[in-house]
């Protein structure tokens, strides 16, 4: 550590970091897309010979790539669309629509974001469309007027394809693989979708219109293909304006990668998920602790991180309850132990409550009725225990059903760093039945 | 404690400021500002900040935007009615007041990512745009695709961008059916007791010394502390009761020093305040002029509670009545309980004891109207006829909500009810027509 610091006294620490800062923020937060996806070789080549078919000889294609969330669907997707725009006559040539089924909610939405994406806003906007299927038509004619050797090729690119498929009729699906699978404009309709049973949801028109090519995205990731994808993840390419530094910071990281402790942090977080995504945010939570005065990544600093993505949101609210919150939530897992998972009203908590004051404790939590009320509102507002039903307006509040959120572990654990909680509500929590 | 907030990007004296405001959340605001990092570079598309009510999420970050002047929009969720508003407000603090205009009358998710894009394209920005949305748990009763598209935002506008959602309730409740995006998340944990005396210290009044105000609020924290962790509703409690703290030093009984004495005073007061003030019983307005009046004993107003009890007329009264008993007790006892030569009855079987006081745990049960108007007639002393008044008077009450109906297929052919008022409201009723409800209770025997 001395040395690095002695090292560093020459250089400005200051804007190296800025520069670290920079680089792997972009990289974690901004999906910088790598020069070659990792992992995912033989699909990238599949998808680059697809779409080069359709760019280049005019083939009509469709296909779906479907992958888990953080799978790197829009990354490859993304990949290939630069790599194919590289070439010259496709760059020249290719259109493309991008569409997405969050923000395309209906197909009216969708129809005017293709005539716009398309560039035929001045062609339509001298007709005068009445309707939705007017508008289709047009669009429709548009792309039948072409053929396979002369009009240019289009790219659909469909993200949260899933979505599209609650559209009314899958009208717009319908049509854009219609036109894919008769002898018109040469068109690729590339979904992007994160469900695995999506050709279930479409129509059975659909479906036979559809070529049913599927690109899968599973992870085929091991530990250790993880824990490079760390190293690399980390460190600073070649071209760092200070190469002095980002050696350092490299061969730092190198080290950090086969701490031990860092590896047992990876390997925890490799078990519960394999995806980029939350690596990604892993590793931002870790480089936010990267200032001037630390400017290197500690063993600590993952470990940190990793506990504040790992912990449990349910056990800080309950840490933040007050001692008669706490007292309730009591109350209500003892009514869940003995009437087995039954909900329960107000009325039978306060009873239960009331019972705990009675026999074991000397009256100091003796509260009104009303302030306990209050307590459970409070308790219902957080979402720890939910009505069964909505109807609200019609039960009185006492009596209205709900039933608990947490489990018997979480209840205990949070009693147990509660702090400061009193010893008696303590063993009444303890004891098995009220 | 200054000294942990730090950043390069910012001047000294800036985070002095803002630490400054940013009582007891220093290290928060440090750890946020160090996620946010420096104004040019990226920030994760979507931060999700969860804590309890009143542990400043919404005031370390309106702080930070203002005092560090970060290009922000802060939208409260509760006045989206609609989309729309949402849209026009974010676009309005991010690229001025024209702006919101651009947007059609009845805005979708898709205009506002394209006139977003479009505005950006006009004036691209050189730090990121923060959108910060306050009470974000009510974005899951809006549209089911906004939530989603608003923590991948980042990459929809194609523009550096950071939605930050402030919510009381934990992640896993927000999480849509096919997954999302997933935010980073940020807890802000409650203050501690020693935290919340350091906050409500601040406020001393001016012409007393600040050792007295804070042996108030340490009284007052003892009282309230194990039932309310609420900040704003402890400040609003302390400056509702200092006056009466300082009563006994403005008469010249009690010095500053004599701190038990001080305590003796303000206790049972406090704890008057739990039962009123605390829960709205008496406004604050009624609770400070009862302090003015001090002959008056405090609470000995009537609370709102006590409004509660209506007039009624007399046999409206008595189906009320009938309609509690008919609720709350089971249906094999009303032979015992109304008949007059009902015969005997085995008292072992009678009280069965898992039944015993279960109908007050468990709710009114319905009942149909032929039950009421047995036990109607037969609780009422003298002759009356079934005459229309009589049930139009049923169905006022259904209006006035002390009954509700239940399952609404037939209206005129046996209706069934449930009777909607608590045991104090019908004992109040009872006791104005000399009648001893309790006598009749099942659950009371």
């Amino acid at each position: 550590m001395s040395k690095r610091k002695v090292k560093e006294l020459h250089l400005t620490v200051g804007e190296c970091i800025s520069q670290v800062q920079r680089l792997l923020r972009e990289r974690f937060c901004h999906f910088k897309l790598p020069n070659e996806p990792q992992g995912m070789e033989s699909q990238h080549k599949h998808l680059l010979e697809l779409l080069k078919r359709t760019a280049v000889h005019g083939e009509s294609n469709s296909v779906i790539i479907v992958g888990p969330r953080g799978a790197g669907k829009t990354m490859l997707l993304n990949c290939v669309l630069s790599e194919l725009l590289e070439v010259n006559e496709v760059k020249k040539n290719v259109l493309q629509v991008h569409l997405n089924g969050l923000l395309q909610t209906d197909d009216r939405i969708a129809l005017k974001e293709i005539t716009r994406q398309l560039h035929l806003e001045n062609v339509v906007g001298d007709k005068v469309f009445g309707s939705f299927a007017e508008n289709l038509a047009f669009l429709l004619q548009a792309l039948k007027k072409g053929d396979r050797s002369s009009s240019r090729p289009a790219l659909f690119i469909l993200d949260e394809f899933d979505l599209f498929a609650h559209h009314k009729n899958q009208t717009l699906l319908y049509n854009l693989l219609d036109v894919s699978q008769s002898a018109q404009a040469p068109i690729a309709v590339v979904g992007l979708t994160c469900r695995l049973d999506v050709l279930e949801l479409l129509e059975k028109r659909v479906k036979s219109r559809f070529s049913h090519r599927q690109i899968h995205l599973l992870s085929r990731l091991s530990f250790t293909g993880y824990l490079e994808a760390v190293c690399t993840q980390l460190s600073l390419p070649q071209d760092f304006p200070d190469p002095r530094f980002a050696q350092d910071w490299n061969a730092s990281i190198k080290t950090l990668c086969e701490d031990k402790l860092v590896v047992d942090v990876l390997q925890r977080h490799f078990n519960s998920s394999k995806d980029f995504r939350s690596l990604h945010m892993l590793l931002m939570l870790t480089l936010s602790r990267v200032t001037v005065s630390k400017p290197t990544i500690t063993a600590t600093d993952i470990l940190e991180a990793s506990r504040v993505c790992t912990v449990d949101s349910k056990a800080n609210i309950l840490h933040g309850l007050s001692i008669l919150e706490l007292c309730l939530i009591i109350a209500m897992k003892h009514l869940n132990d003995i009437y087995d998972g039954e909900p329960f009203n107000f009325q039978m908590v306060h009873n239960e409550f009331k019972k705990f004051l009675q026999r074991k404790s000397h009256s100091i939590h003796n509260f009104d009725k009303p302030v306990v009320l209050k307590a459970f509102e409070h308790l219902q507002q957080l979402e720890l225990i939910q009505p069964m039903d909505g109807s609200t307006a019609k039960v009185q509040r006492e009596y209205q059903l709900m039933k608990l959120m947490l489990d018997h572990s979480q209840i205990m654990e949070a009693l147990q760093k509660y702090p400061q909680c009193p010893t008696d509500v303590k063993q009444w929590a303890m004891s098995a039945f009220g | 404690m200054s000294a942990q907030l730090q950043h390069p990007w910012y001047s000294e004296e800036k985070l002095q400021s803002v630490s400054e405001k940013l009582r007891c959340r220093e290290t928060l605001a440090g750890t946020v500002l160090s996620l946010l990092g420096e104004p040019d570079q990226f920030c994760y598309p979507s931060i999700f900040i969860y804590g309890h009510r009143a542990t400043g999420k919404s005031h370390v970050m309106h702080t930070l935007m203002k005092e560090l002047e970060l290009p922000h929009a802060t939208v409260s969720c509760v006045e989206c009615v609609t989309v729309g508003l949402l849209y026009e407000q974010v676009l309005h603090s991010l690229f001025g007041s024209e702006a919101s205009s651009l947007l059609p009358r009845t805005p979708s998710l898709s205009d506002f990512v394209r006139i977003y894009r479009q505005l950006c394209s006009l004036s691209p920005s050189k730090q990121t745009r923060y959108i910060v949305l306050e009470r974000a748990e009510l974005l899951r009763d809006m549209d089911a695709n906004l939530l989603p598209a608003l923590l991948r935002l980042q990459e929809l506008v194609k523009d550096n961008v950071t939605v930050i959602l402030l919510s009381e309730i934990v992640w896993d409740k927000f999480r849509p059916s096919t997954g999302c995006f997933e935010p980073l998340l940020i807890h802000f944990p409650d203050y501690t007791k020693a935290e919340l005396q350091h906050i409500l210290d601040q406020e001393s009044h001016p012409s007393y010394s600040p050792e007295l105000y804070s042996a108030f609020i340490n009284i007052l924290l003892g009282v309230f502390y194990c039932v309310c962790r609420d900040l704003r509703e402890l400040r609003h409690l302390a400056a509702l009761n200092f006056s009466k703290y300082c009563e006994p030093l403005e008469e010249g009984n009690v010095k500053e020093s004599e701190t038990h004495k001080l305590w003796r005073n303000i206790e049972p007061h406090l704890k008057k305040a739990m039962q009123t003030v605390y829960l709205r019983e008496v406004s604050s307005v009624q609770w400070e002029q009862q302090q003015q009046m001090e002959e008056k004993e405090a609470g000995a107003m009537r609370g709102l509670s006590a409004h509660g009890h209506v007039e009624l007329p007399y046999y409206s009264k008595f189906l009320l009545i009938a309609a509690y008993l008919a609720s709350f007790n089971p249906a094999r006892t009303d032979k015992r309980f109304f008949l007059k030569h009902h015969g005997k009855i085995k008292k072992t079987n009678f009280l069965k004891k898992h039944e015993k006081t279960s109908n007050h745990l468990l709710g009114p049960k319905p009942f149909p109207l032929d039950r009421l108007l047995a036990i109607f007639y037969s609780v009422v002393d003298s002759r009356v006829a079934p005459s229309a008044s009589i049930f139009s008077q049923i169905s006022s009450l259904v209006t006035l909500q002390l009954l509700t109906q239940v399952g609404h297929e037939d209206q005129l052919d046996s209706p069934k009810y449930k009777c909607g008022v608590s045991l104090d409201f019908i004992r109040a009723i009872s006791r104005t027509v000399n009648f001893d409800i309790v006598k009749y209770l099942y659950d009371f025997l």
